[in-house]
């Protein structure tokens, strides 16, 4: 990788926004408040082993220093509102069971640690895998008896933000074999699958092509292991889903929708490359 | 510009005679290597007008991938090669060839055909993540193709 780092080689691009980013480098080490390291790089899962690339890297690191700044300081992370969100909702009652999240599931520092790190997950009872989303709407219209969420609307992803942040630092671990393999398969096949009328798979940018730049763009590889994701540009949270929502979209394609089984299979394979990087909670991104 | 015209119904004719006159997308014949002999439009092609379609995000946005140093762009990309001594690489058919469906001289290649309007997977209406009502147009027109392809041999 020629990201500019302490210990890496600097590509001409990246000098060239070196330069004209004042302020000091940040580096490769993401300290969350001074004391929690998260892993931003790892050793690439043995599946990836024809994909060429041997090491996978967190999208934290291919962001300018100040964006990266922003993750390191929960204070100054404009996500952790959304959390403080979701933590009211856990204990608020909703539906027709007038039960809140914590009447079943108690103190979410305990119940939900982890939990981010494993989805999405098959569900023996539905037969599917099932994304972190889809099992909070689960949970809501059939153990609540509410209303759903929209999927990757504010209040959905103000709850994945809040069960998400249990798991901070905890290596992403889904599970891509057994009864997750076929769609697991099906993750991949969407993953080099060239869609649109630009003819573009999630590999020629994010695998073929990362740490380069399309425009003032730094690619990375595509990693969502720091979903959801507060995105400076939508001033909002964004989820896995939704990006990519955006991303298929931008081929000039026609998209499919966040909560169909085609993108949970996608998030699916698409956590599984970051097997062994830190959930980050909620990170920040442009 | 080549094509100075200052009578609107003169252009409006020349538009419609020019329209009548392109190789339709499904109809481009390309020669070993992927190269296209022909104008796409029967028309020269020209360059002032390329060098604007290459910086037009609505267009070719070329330099979204590619960097030129005669264009000067900010942050231009580099995920496909630079575009300088382009001309010196290449002969006008093979640029052609390149630009409307770069896939026929580099299999493997990400870059989008920019004259080519069938065979997509999922293809949308521009960037709205909608199915497409009736036939998509290709990205550019036959005779920005020409336009893109006349600059591209100036790149000396």
């Amino acid at each position: 990788m020629t990201r500019t780092t302490s210990k890496g080689v600097i590509s001409a691009a990246m000098l060239s926004v070196l330069a004209s980013t004042a302020g000091a480098e940040i580096g490769d080490k993401l300290v969350v408040n001074g004391d929690l390291e998260l892993t931003v790089e790892a050793p690439a899962p043995a599946f990836m082993a024809d994909t060429g690339i041997k090491t996978i890297y967190s999208g934290w690191l291919f962001r300018d220093p100040d964006t990266q700044k922003i993750e390191m300081d929960d204070f100054d992370n404009p996500g952790m509102l959304y959390v403080d969100q979701g933590a009211e909702m856990w204990n608020t009652p909703a539906g027709t069971s007038n039960k809140s999240c914590a009447d079943c599931h108690g103190d979410a520092t305990e119940t939900m640690a982890g939990v981010r790190a494993t989805y999405p997950k098959w569900n023996e009872a539905a037969g599917v895998v099932r994304s972190l989303q889809g099992q909070i709407e689960f949970c809501r219209t059939e153990h609540q008896g509410a209303e759903p969420w929209k999927y990757a609307k504010a209040e959905i992803n103000a709850m994945e933000a809040f069960i998400s942040m249990q798991s901070r630092g905890m290596p992403v671990n889904v599970a891509i074999d057994g009864p997750a393999q076929s769609t697991w398969e099906q993750g991949r096949e969407i993953y080099y699958t060239r869609y649109g009328q630009l003819e573009l798979s999630c590999a020629n940018c994010h695998e073929q092509n990362y740490d380069h730049y399309i425009r003032s763009d730094h690619l990375s590889q595509g990693q969502i292991n720091g979903f959801p994701v507060y995105r400076l540009k939508d001033t909002q949270l964004t989820t896995a889903s939704g990006r990519f929502v955006g991303c298929v979209r931008d081929t000039r394609a026609e998209t499919f929708k966040a909560d169909s089984a085609e993108f949970t299979a996608l998030e699916l394979y698409v956590a599984s490359r970051g097997n062994g990087l830190s959930v980050e909670g909620v990170s920040v991104r442009h | 510009m080549t094509r100075i015209i200052t009578l609107a119904s003169g252009l409006l004719a020349i538009a419609t005679m020019a329209a009548a006159e392109d190789v339709a997308p499904s109809a481009v014949s390309f020669a070993d290597g992927g190269a296209i002999l022909a104008s796409l439009s029967g028309m020269p092609g020209d360059p002032a007008n390329g060098a604007v379609v290459m910086v037009d995000r609505t267009k070719g946005n070329c330099i979204a991938c590619h960097q030129v140093t005669a264009i000067n762009a900010d942050f231009p990309g580099n995920v496909g090669p630079s575009l300088d001594g382009a001309g010196d690489r290449w002969d006008e058919s093979q640029l052609r060839g390149i630009v409307s469906n770069a896939k026929m001289t580099f299999p493997d290649t990400v870059m989008p055909s920019f004259y080519k309007n069938s065979g997509y997977i999922r293809p949308g209406a521009a960037f709205t993540g909608k199915a497409p009502e009736g036939d998509l147009p290709p990205l550019l027109t036959a005779q920005e193709v020409e336009d893109v392809v006349a600059y591209l041999a100036t790149l000396k």
